[in-house]
């Protein structure tokens, strides 16, 4: 649904995007991640056929975005940086400004702006002047604006920023509807949380360049090593424990009742391990991976590059 | 059958063309609604559009019951068609404001980038916003007229002539077009209204000179020539929209310039521009053969501008206003001293020496540079019209001293003419450049630094090559031409 090979793009002296290579297929959501100025923005922008690319390629929805720029806006909806609303107009006024421009049919159009006010809670807010509306009653409004014309593609650029929680939820909820929907979505976002939730797949952007990629589970591996696990016993654990836990995997540390080891394959050791404990009559209270989350995975990989620079 | 498919023809013809169409004016539409919901807008236009012809027409009453008591009710009916048009100028100007507001304010908004990820192409969302920015004042800018022509026919009893009625709707309607037009490539330089608004001066300036010539044309009484303004205005505004479609494109507006003060690189580009950098043989052998090139479609317009248009003008005074006669004798004998008092006599210059005149030449070029600056090179091909337009009309009145056209221009003008008009096209087609410039998008080497860049050209040019000229041509205005010309005189 989204191909991209060597994508570029340069404004006079600077590269903003260098040779980007990705693909994102149908039903899949791609986190964009990067550091401010990374060259996330400009990315989706050449996405949305917005900024032509210098060098390189990149096919939207079946469309090349120089060739058939037209056709690939039809077939995007932008989730844009800021949403820049018109304050004088209503939610309503603005979305049917907007659907007009897709060329939505009227009736089509109401129905589609009722069902999406009804999903995103804003029935009533609907009518009041968009200047009245809270950051994130905007942030919604501009979300609704890019469903508008149910596109296969969705780019979207910080889609839950200045949100409350709950509805920060309802959008998240939304986003991995629009995925079940077959729909092939670029997520660029800051909130590494929001980005291991929602993404099947993560790209790190630095300088223009992709500078990792993979599921969250491939990166964790590639970059902060095996797995971590963590037993818990009833007991004070003993010298036995740890005599047993190394002769399957690589004991990190320990306490009274407690072992952490690492092992590459937790899908095959752990089971056996457990089996172990059991014949050996070592109560296990609990058995969980150790948390790693994607914003050690992200720091690891920006500050190999500051380190790199 | 023929029929048939001359009508699906038609129909696919017409389907397509509202296609097209539709979201011009679903932009149109939406700027306006917003427009007409912004008081600090409409306010405005709103008194400007009623209160001020009421006074206009109060104003014009008081002032014909003046100049009826002393049989001068002309003045006044001179001044009804001025004031119809100034009524029409004052609600039309505002779409200056509107425009800096709908391109340059939607930019600083940041509300742009959704309409560019829209399915628009650059044409229908520029003509969208143009429209917009245009139809509220023009509409305000008809009401204030016919209002003001409505009051004034019925508490004075004058009634415009349908055709200074046209003529008057069309220029304000011209006006307001250039002035958007102008407005969407003077966005394209700023990142901010603030911004947009000081570089709005550069189309303000010259629109505020148009005024008076109209105003002037107007208390003249010569409402024809009105007309041929209207059309110079729709060549302009023609140009500008070319110039903004050009530069009204997704790259450009989301592109990375901001309105920043680089004064050292304004420096290096002047500097770099006006001094040469690798000697004075490569500055006549390559920089300066490489600046004239670039300049040829300048060269070209100063040529037709002055030639052309001094010609015509000169015939048009010659014709409707011819020398009296009594101007027209020759004295008996002709000294070269007498040429000092003539020119002393007139007072445009001090004295009849080369110093002088090359003083005066020099000035006027520089002045014309100066006045291009601030009126897209306009004025500096007025300035230099003006002789021209002296030499057309004296050329077609000495044929009734018996001297021939071509021997008055050999004799008086062309020894010193060549030279100087050769100075004169070179700097005022460089001016020219230097007043334009400032409208092309900044990495097309417009804006600001581009007008340094040409400021630097021009001084350039000026030092290297006008000025030698002018030396050289002030000499022989001052030496060889005054005797030639009365050998000439003396052997008829």
């Amino acid at each position: 649904m989204i191909t991209l090979q060597g994508l570029t793009k340069r404004f006079d002296a600077l590269t903003a995007v260098d040779q980007v290579d990705l693909t994102v297929p149908a039903g899949e959501i791609m986190a964009l991640l990067g550091p401010n100025g990374a060259g996330k923005t400009t990315t989706v922008r050449m996405l949305a056929a917005i900024l032509k690319p210098t060098a390189g390629s990149a096919q939207v929805a079946g469309y090349d975005v120089v060739q058939d720029a037209r056709r690939v806006r039809r077939n995007v909806g932008m989730l844009t940086e800021s949403p820049g609303l018109y304050e004088r107009m209503s939610g309503r006024e603005y979305l049917n400004f907007f659907g007009e421009l897709w060329e939505l049919p009227a009736l089509a159009r109401q129905r589609r702006i009722d069902y999406l006010a009804e999903r995103f809670e804003m029935r009533s807010a609907l009518q009041r002047r968009l200047g009245q509306y809270s950051k994130g009653m905007m942030q919604k409004v501009t979300l609704m604006r890019t469903l508008l014309h149910e596109p296969p593609v969705l780019l979207l650029d910080e889609p839950t920023s200045a949100m409350d929680p709950s509805s920060a939820r309802l959008v998240r909820d939304m986003i991995l509807q629009l995925k079940s929907e077959q729909r092939a979505i670029i997520v660029c976002t800051h909130n590494l949380p929001e980005a291991e939730e929602l993404a099947d797949r993560i790209a790190i952007i630095r300088q223009g360049k992709i500078v990792e990629r993979g599921s969250l589970a491939e990166l964790k591996q590639r970059l902060l090593g095996q797995p971590v696990m963590e037993a818990r016993f009833v007991q004070p654990s003993t010298d036995g424990v740890r005599a047993l836990v190394a002769e399957f995997a690589e004991v990190l540390a320990y306490g009274d009742a407690w072992i952490r080891y690492a092992t590459r394959e937790p899908e095959q050791v752990n089971p056996v391990l457990l089996q172990a404990f059991v014949r050996a009559d070592i109560p296990v209270l609990a058995l969980r991976e150790v948390p790693r989350s994607l914003e050690s995975v992200y720091l690891r990989v920006v500050g190999k590059a500051v380190a790199a620079e | 059958m023929l029929f048939q498919k001359i009508l699906l023809h038609f129909k696919r013809l017409v389907r397509h063309q509202q296609a097209v169409l539709r979201p011009i004016m679903v932009i149109t539409r939406r700027e306006v609604h917003d427009t007409l919901r912004d008081w600090r807008i409409l306010v405005p236009i709103c008194i400007l559009s009623t209160v001020f012809p009421f006074l206009a027409n109060f104003a014009a009453g008081r002032g014909l019951d003046f100049v009826n008591q002393y049989g001068a009710e002309l003045i006044m009916t001179r001044l009804f068609p001025f004031l119809m048009l100034v009524v029409g100028f004052f609600p039309s100007s505002f779409s200056l404001v509107i425009a800096l507001e709908v391109f340059v304010g939607e930019k600083e908004r940041r509300s742009l980038e959704p309409l560019l990820a829209s399915p628009l192409t650059d044409l229908q969302l520029y003509l969208g916003k143009l429209f917009s920015a245009t139809f509220t004042p023009v509409v305000a800018s008809y009401f204030a007229i016919n209002f003001y022509a409505l009051l004034v026919g019925l508490t004075v009893g004058w009634w415009p002539t349908l055709s200074l009625y046209a003529v008057t709707m069309v220029l304000s309607t011209a006006q307001a077009f250039v002035m958007v037009s102008a407005a969407v490539v003077i966005s394209s330089q700023a990142t901010s209204t603030r911004a947009a608004n000081l570089i709005a001066s550069f189309i303000i300036l010259p629109l505020a000179f148009l005024l008076q010539g109209e105003a002037s044309l107007l208390l003249f009484g010569d409402y024809d020539v009105l007309w041929l303004i209207a059309l110079f205005l729709s060549v302009t505004t023609l140009l500008f929209v070319r110039m903004g479609i050009h530069v009204f494109n997704r790259e450009h507006l989301l592109g990375r310039t901001i309105d920043a003060l680089d004064v050292r690189g304004g420096w290096r580009v002047f500097w770099q521009a006006c001094w040469p950098q690798e000697g004075v043989k490569r500055l006549y052998t390559q920089d300066l053969p490489r600046q004239l090139r670039a300049l040829w479609p300048e060269i070209v317009f100063t040529l037709l501008v002055v030639f052309g248009g001094g010609w015509a003008v000169g015939a048009w005074g010659a014709h409707f206003f011819p020398l009296p006669a009594e101007l027209l004798i020759l004295p008996e004998t002709l000294e070269v001293e007498s040429f000092d008092v003539a020119i002393q006599e007139i007072g445009w210059l001090p004295n009849f020496s080369w110093g002088a005149v090359l003083w005066n030449n020099t000035r006027s070029l520089l002045l014309a540079a100066l006045l291009a600056l601030f009126s897209l090179g306009m004025l500096a091909e007025l300035l230099l019209l003006l002789p021209l337009v002296i030499i057309a009309y004296l050329v077609l009145q000495v044929p009734s001293l018996g001297i021939s056209a071509g021997s008055f221009l050999a004799a008086f003008i062309l020894p010193h003419g060549v030279l100087e008009l050769l100075a004169g096209v070179l700097a005022t087609a460089q001016a020219m450049r230097m007043g334009v410039v400032i409208l092309r998008a900044p990495e097309e080497g417009g804006g600001v630094l581009g007008a340094v860049r040409e400021l630097g050209h021009f001084l350039r040019l000026f030092w290297a090559v006008v000025f030698p000229l002018l030396v050289v041509a002030a000499w022989i205005e001052v030496e060889i031409t005054p005797r030639l010309a009365i050998n000439f005189l003396n052997g008829l």
